[in-house]
Parts: C-alpha cells; structure tokens; sequence
C-alpha cells in the first residue's frame, strides 16, 4: 500500500469492484482472483462474458488463464522486470499517453531511463516470459479503453513489494489508465477489514487517517481530543516488536485477534520471540498457534456478535450487526475501554457508534461518516463531510500527492531474497485456497468445509514429480533452512517446473516453518511468496 | 446481466402513467425501477434474461401478442399495460401449469414463507389441482455436505444453470433429458463434489422455489420464524454483505443480500457455508490466565482485566513506554482499531502499535 501511496497519493484500490466487469481489458497481476476473492471473481466472470481482454501474469497456471488472452509465466521474483518490460514496450511502440503523461505526471524521463534496459530479450532472461507475449500484453494492455488492473499479494508479498506496486502504476500511468470509471488500479486486500485496520491507524508512524505521528499540528490535534501528550517518534512495526522481543528489549505485548505463530513467516524465530514476552496477552475467538505463548487470554467475540464497521478494499465503510450475544459476554471494544480505564486513564463509549463519530472528528477521509447515514447504506471514503456522498472513483481530477500529479517512480530488478540452489532446488510459492481462511480456525471449524476440504496438499508440476519419483497423494518432507514439514503431494500442472505450491490454513501442515524472513525493507511485509525449498520422498 | 452504459433519456407511458427512463433497459427493469409489480420466476437480476417462464408478460399497444417484458428493450414512446384481464389469466395458467407437477407440500417445505411460487400462487388464487397431470417423484439429491436438490419442486426456470454456468464460468450443472423428463443436473448425474463444484451455493441462492436449498440449516426455522440481521462477511476483503438468519439466539444461516453494491446477494463457499464457527464448542468462553505451572485456569473478566491494567502498567513503568505494545487486527472492526491505537498512544505512550496489514 505505501507502493501505491508513493506513486498515486491514496493507499487503496482506485475504482468499485463493480467497474470490473465494465472494463474491455484486464490485467490480472498476482492475484488468484477465483480462489482469494471468489465474489470479485465473479465481475471479473462478467467482464469475459462481456468480451473483455485478459492478461493474467502469475507463476502459477491459475483458474483465469483459462480465459486469458496472454498468460505472462513469469518466474517467481521478477516482477518489476515484467512491469519494466511492459512499459519498455509501450514506449518503445509509442503506445503511450503523451497527453496524460504531460498533464498529470512527473518523473516521465527518469522512468525512461531507467525501463531503456528492459528490453523484451533481457526481459526474458529474467522473467522467462517470451518477447511474443510481452508485446502482446503490452499492446492489448495500451490500447485499451477501459482498462483495470487487479494485483494481489503476488505484488506486495516480495522484499521488492513496494517498489512492484510502484511498478504497477508506472503502467497504469504511461497508459493514462487511471481516474476513470471501470479504468484504474484494484489493490485486492487480503482481510476482511485490512483497509480499515490500515486507515484506522494502529500504525507505528501513522494516526488515524493516514495522518503522520511526526507532524506537531496533527499531533497537537489528537492531543486535544484524547487529553494527554503523545509520543512524537514513531513505532515499531509488529514484525519489528518480535524481533526486539526476542533480543530481550520488549517486554509486554497486547495481541488482539492475530495468530502470527501460524501466519508469520519463519514461524521458529516467532515462537522464540513470543516465549522471551514477559506479558503477553492474546485475545481471540479460538485457542491458536499463539495463544499457547499467552500469559492471559482473552474469549473475543465473533463479528455475530458485535456491533461495529468493516471496511472493504475498495474503500467502502459497511455496519456489522450484532445478531447474537457475545460468548463471553463483552465485545472487544468494551475490553479495550476497560483496560484503558483500569490504567487510570477514562475510555468509555456507551456504542460503537460514538468511536465513529471521534473517528470522525479527528481523520478527515472519515469525516462525514456516521451510523446514522450507515443505517441506509455503505460510503467509500474519501467522504470528508456530512453532506459529502463518498467516492467511488478516485483521481478523476487529480493525484492526492503535493501538487496533484502523479509520480513516476524508476525501479530496478532485484530478485527474492532466497533463490534457489543445488541443495534447496525448488522455489515455494503460498498463498490462499478458495475453501480456506488464513489460519483456518473458523473454516477448519465448519463441518462441510472440513469434510470436502479436509487437508492440505503441495502443488507439484508432473515434471518435477515424475524427475522425483513421486506419486499423486504420497507425502513427502519439504524442507527450507528454517525446517521441515510433511505434507501430502498432488500432482498438477498448475505450478510451473521447479515451483511447488502451499497455502497455510491448517494446523497440522505449518507452511511458514519454511517461508523466509527476508522482508520489503520499506513496509516490513514479508517474502511470503518465494522461498527455497527441497522435497525428499518419505 | 451485461453491463449497460447510462442510456439516453426516453418516455414511456406504464397503465396510463408517464414515466421517464433510459434507454438501453428492458420494460422489466423499467418497471421495477418504478415500484411496478410484475411477476417472474426464471428472472434475476443478476443474470442475463432467459424469457421462460413467461409470467412477465406485458402488453404493448401495437403488439398483437404479449411480450415477455425480460427480454424486451423499452422503446421512446411505448405504452405498456402490466395487469389485465388478459395477463391474469395468462399468468394463472402459467401457475396452474407449473403446479400440476409440483409437491404442493408446502406445509413441509422448508421454504415457506420465502418461496416466490408459493407466493405468485396466492397472489393469483391458483389452486394447486387445476391439472392433474403426472409427477416426477424423483428421490431428492443431497449426497453432498452443502446442497440438497429435491427435482420434484423443481419448476424448470433454468436460473440454477443460468447462474452456474454465465456468472460464475463453472457449468457444474445442465439441463439433461427432454420434455417432460428435463431437469437440471450434473454430468452423468455424478454428486457434487469439489471434482465438479464450486459449493458457492449460488444455485441456492437463485432457485425460486424449494428445490435447492442450503443443507447445513436444514429444518433450523423458516423464513417467518427467523429474525433477519445485515451484516458484512467477516472472511476475505471483498466485504460481501448478507444476511444472519437467527433463532433463539443462535444463527442458523446466511442468506444473500440482493441489493447490496458490493455482492448483489453473490457469496462464496466461505460466506454462505462458513458460519458454523459462531457457535463452536471449542469457542473460549471466559479469560484464562496461565498458571506457574504453564496451564490455563479460567478466571473471571474482572480478575483477568485487573492484572492486564497492573502488568502493563508495571512493564511501562520499570522499562519505558518504548519495552510495550500491540498488534491490533485486520479480522476487527474500525472501531476495535481505533480503540487499540488510542489505547497505546495515549495510554501506554508509545506509538508500538501495529495491524495484521503487512503480514
């Protein structure tokens, strides 16, 4: 998100899902639409009835190639070779947007310059993608109309994630694909209320709102509201608090409904880490991977059982009701008011709906949002005032950068941290499956699922599994240099030779004992989409 | 289905009213957009119109015959009458047609009460013998955790295959056999299984009467016995909403939200069929506090709370605001994560708080 916050001003999805199926083209770029988000799937479904063009550049032969145009194989780890190549080519073919370039750009001759080596040769050397392919992407891409891109963690999930999603917008910019209706950039977030965790700012160097902590005047603000003085430096990133945690420098930590003994990467230092907490507090729905390291848990309630707000990724703020009483008896916001105010300092709130209003009151994109106007329907922020009607498309007029244009950034290739070699041969690729949810603690919880979907499997090409000598539903131990897991093998050729393939929904196959802890230096997100692994029969 | 750019602005004239619209629309999405009533029963929004069950038609001046108001585009200047004599008895031997082969057991049936046949025929006083014609009586197919279909409720509409095939690009099912004997189906009547299904339920979700219905909340409580709650999908980022069917406190289903601008009543295996989770035995249920001994012991909220405040009060005070924090979560609401925050800055007085957003 800070990729797209640098190039473009807002860190979020430009245009409504909706728009999807209204676009002639699509580029479909690290997301695995059909299973990570089934029903944005399904504007995407609308879109190839309607006759729209599809590019899909993912390792993985997904359920989209299917409809696809162009199937751009890239390698794992070359994204921005790619993206460079595609926007080698649209310059190189003068299928670029001189006028929207010109009027609402800067950095164009920095980003020539540093795309002049991308040639769609040296681009293949990279990426593996052929030149054929890469000029036709880039040609069905540039001549588009109403073009969108769809990105998922396949983007962000790399040590170059940022720089990637900026690579993303270079594209969509040298094109003057943006700030149109069904024309612009879907970032597809993972998590039910990712965006909304984001603009809430619990963010170590980021109020509510996108708002600096480093900044006196917003500061002085939300000093004002809460009472107090507050902190001037900025944070540590989660990732950051383990790692001094396990070095002996933190000391107590408060985990609300996060499991990253399961989810994390490198899952043997997050345990060191957690055991070295001197009080740690988790609160969930469920007993996890983590809350065996807590000193107190805490029962959470389910969204069932709450009142409160998500808010999508595209930006749009909608109610959850509570339908039953929480489990426990308290929803989390009544825990957190309580702690606050055992510590001496008053939190007390009679309803949700009055967080919202001070959320209001104190970040202007949630400005003019309230339960009342919830009550008859969602907003997608920007919203700043009472009267303002959301918005749906941003950038229509211009960039939310200083001076309105958009920036061009110029990036360079730079490969996954861990590649792999003569005795880690394979690159391991996770992410979602369709059935499953993140940690599975609810999915793994509801018996159908469980009894359609009840294991997981690792994606082996037929090359690699006939080189190996294994069979379809055998296990085998995959190992990288963190450890080792045994796993259940199903042969198919949706994983390209020498990539295999995990998600990390079950409890008994711990995919990120092997996933590595390099991370994006920028944002701290780890390299969760390309490690090196080996695979040895059992 | 397709999309449809903003037509240009034309007059009609519906049973005797001037109505503005744009052109590009059908005389049925016309109509509904002005509050007026036409039945249907093979029609949904959501997918392209299929024209078969014949309950929508209209008359139009200067048409010798009714026109299936699905599939006509409205024209300037068309005067369209939606109720006569003529439509209703049209319309009522469409009913009494489909119930001739129909169970007719609605007191049993599980979708009274949400049943747009069950509906239409008390709105047009079908009574359900008016032919007696042969019945299927079929066994009902439910070998699958998810989906029952019982092929005797089934009235043909073709919206189950409509939507599995044209929206979600699957084709799990077709309509097999003819005349008399076409039903829906899957290849070679095989289960459904992950092999040929998706699970999504979106044929549930479409199916007018009660021949697919979801199996999990099976004999849970009707449509009238169950209170009926909005919320937002708590899984992916889509914010898909529905609704939480709930009875004597507990959810006993979702059910789609037809107009919600995210979804349009459209969810996913996980949003449809992943709710059980709610009600789970293994839910913790009181705070629990380790022992010396490394086991839990269940404590009150008071005792559990109290020793929070203290613990992370002493750690601040002997280590610094700097040694203490939080991870606040993308599965919580706005509100839980602004509250987080709060609580950090200004009450532990660091800014070490972070969310799952990076992770």
């Amino acid at each position: 998100m800070a990729g797209l916050a640098t190039s473009l001003g807002a860190g979020a999805a430009s245009n409504s899902f909706d728009q999807i199926s209204e676009a002639d083209t699509l580029l479909i770029f690290g997301s695995n639409t059909t299973e990570g988000h089934p029903v944005i799937s399904i504007h995407v479904n609308k879109a190839i009835r309607n006759g729209a063009r599809i590019i899909v550049g993912d390792p993985r032969k997904i359920e989209l190639v299917k409809w696809a145009d162009v199937w751009l194989n890239l390698k794992p780890g070359s994204n921005i070779a790619l993206l460079n190549g595609l926007v080698h080519v649209i310059l190189k073919e003068g299928l670029y947007n001189k006028e929207f370039i010109e009027k609402r750009t800067e950095g164009f001759e920095e980003l020539k310059a540093a795309v002049e080596e991308y040639t769609p040769a040296h681009v293949q050397k990279l990426t593996g993608v052929t030149p054929d392919k890469l000029l036709k992407a880039a040609k069905i891409y540039a001549e588009a109309k109403n073009a969108m891109i769809l990105y998922g963690l396949g983007v962000t999930e790399h040590q170059s994630g940022t720089e990637t999603a900026m690579a993303v917008a270079n594209l969509a910019l040298v094109c003057g694909h943006i700030g149109r209706r069904a024309t612009g950039i879907m970032a597809l977030r993972g998590q039910n209320n990712v965006q909304g965790a984001s603009d809430m700012g619990p963010a170590p160097a980021a109020f509510t709102g996108y708002q600096p902590v480093t900044d006196p005047v917003v500061r002085e603000k939300f000093e004002k509201a809460w009472g107090v003085e507050l902190p001037s430096k900025p944070g540590l990133k989660s990732v950051e608090m383990l790692d001094e945690a396990q070095k002996g420098n933190f000391k107590g930590l408060f985990i609300l409904g996060e499991d990253p003994a399961h989810t994390d990467p490198d899952i043997s230092h997050i345990r060191k880490a957690l055991s070295s907490i001197e009080f740690l507090v988790v609160q969930d729905i469920f007993h996890t991977e983590t809350t065996r390291f807590a000193h107190v848990v805490l029962p959470g309630a389910s969204f069932a059982e709450k009142d409160g707000t998500f808010t999508n990724g595209e930006r749009r703020v909608q109610r959850i009701r509570k339908a039953v009483e929480p489990v426990s008896g308290k929803a989390e916001w009544e825990v957190i008011c309580e702690i606050a105010s055992r510590m001496g300092y008053k939190m007390k709130y009679n309803h949700p709906s009055e967080v919202m209003d001070e959320i209001a009151s104190l970040a202007p994109i949630y400005g003019g949002i309230n339960y009342v106007r919830l009550e008859n329907g969602s907003l997608q922020w920007p919203c700043p005032t009472k009267d303002h009607p959301g918005t749906a498309t941003l950038y229509k007029d211009m960039f939310s950068r200083p001076g309105g244009r958009a920036r061009f950034m110029a990036l360079e290739q730079k490969g996954s941290a861990e590649v792999p070699d003569a005795e880690y041969p394979f690159v391991l690729i996770t992410g979602r499956r369709r059935e499953h949810y993140n940690n599975g603690s609810m999915t793994r919880r509801s018996r159908g699922i469980m009894e359609m979907f009840p294991e997981e499997l690792l994606e082996l090409s037929p090359a690699d599994a006939l080189k190996l000598g294994i069979k379809n539903g055998e296990m085998v131990k995959v190992a990288s240099r963190r450890g080792e897991i045994k796993v259940k093998v199903r042969v198919l050729d949706r994983s390209q030779e020498g990539n295999v393939f995990l998600a990390f929904h079950h409890q008994d196959v711990l995919t990120n004992i092997l996933t590595s802890p390099h991370r994006d230096p920028i944002t701290g997100t780890p390299e969760y989409k390309s490690c090196a692994v080996k695979i040895e029969k059992l | 289905m397709a999309t449809k750019q903003a037509g240009k602005l034309i007059k009609v004239v519906i049973n005797q009213k001037p109505v503005d619209c744009e052109e590009g629309k059908t005389i049925l999405e016309v109509c509904r957009e002005a509050g007026i009533f036409i039945p249907t029963l093979c029609y949904d929004p959501r997918l392209e119109a299929y024209g078969g069950c014949r309950l929508c038609l209209v008359e139009v001046k200067g048409v010798n015959r009714p026109l299936s108001s699905c599939t006509t585009p409205i024209q300037d200047g068309m005067e369209i009458t939606t109720e006569s004599e003529n439509l209703t008895g049209l319309r009522k031997t469409m009913l009494s047609l489909i119930l001739s082969n129909h169970p007719n057991d609605c007191l049993r049936c599980e979708k009274t009460g949400d049943c747009s046949l069950q509906e239409l025929a008390f709105m047009y006083d079908v009574a359900p013998d008016g032919y007696k014609g042969e019945r299927w009586n079929l066994p009902v197919k439910d070998n699958n955790p998810f989906i029952s279909f019982d092929p005797n409720k089934c009235i043909l509409c073709g919206r189950c295959v409509n939507i599995c095939k044209n929206l979600m690009l699957k084709g799990a099912i077709d309509m097999t056999g003819r005349g008399f004997n076409a039903r829906p189906d899957t290849a070679f009547g095989k289960p459904l299984s992950p092999e040929n299904c998706l699970f999504c339920g979106q044929c549930v979700s479409t199916c007018p009467t009660g021949a697919l219905m979801e199996k999990p909340s099976a004999r849970t409580g009707r449509n009238l016995s169950v209170k009926k709650v909005k919320t937002t999908c708590s899984y992916c980022g889509t914010g898909c909403s529905f609704f939480l069917n709930v009875k004597q406190g507990k959810v006993t289903k979702v059910t789609s939200d037809y107009d919600s601008p995210v979804n349009r009543g459209n969810l996913c295996i996980k949003g449809r069929f992943g709710y059980e989770f709610i009600h789970h035995p293994d839910r913790i249920k009181t705070p629990l506090i380790k022992e010396a001994n490394g086991e839990f012991r269940e404590a009150s909220w008071d005792e559990a709370l109290d020793l929070i405040a203290k613990r992370f009060g002493e750690l601040k005070e002997k280590y610094g605001p700097g040694a203490v924090g939080a991870f606040s979560s993308s599965r919580c609401t706005n509100e839980e994560n602004f509250l987080v925050s709060k609580w950090v800055r200004a009450v532990l007085g660091s800014n070490n708080v972070d969310n799952c957003a990076r992770v």
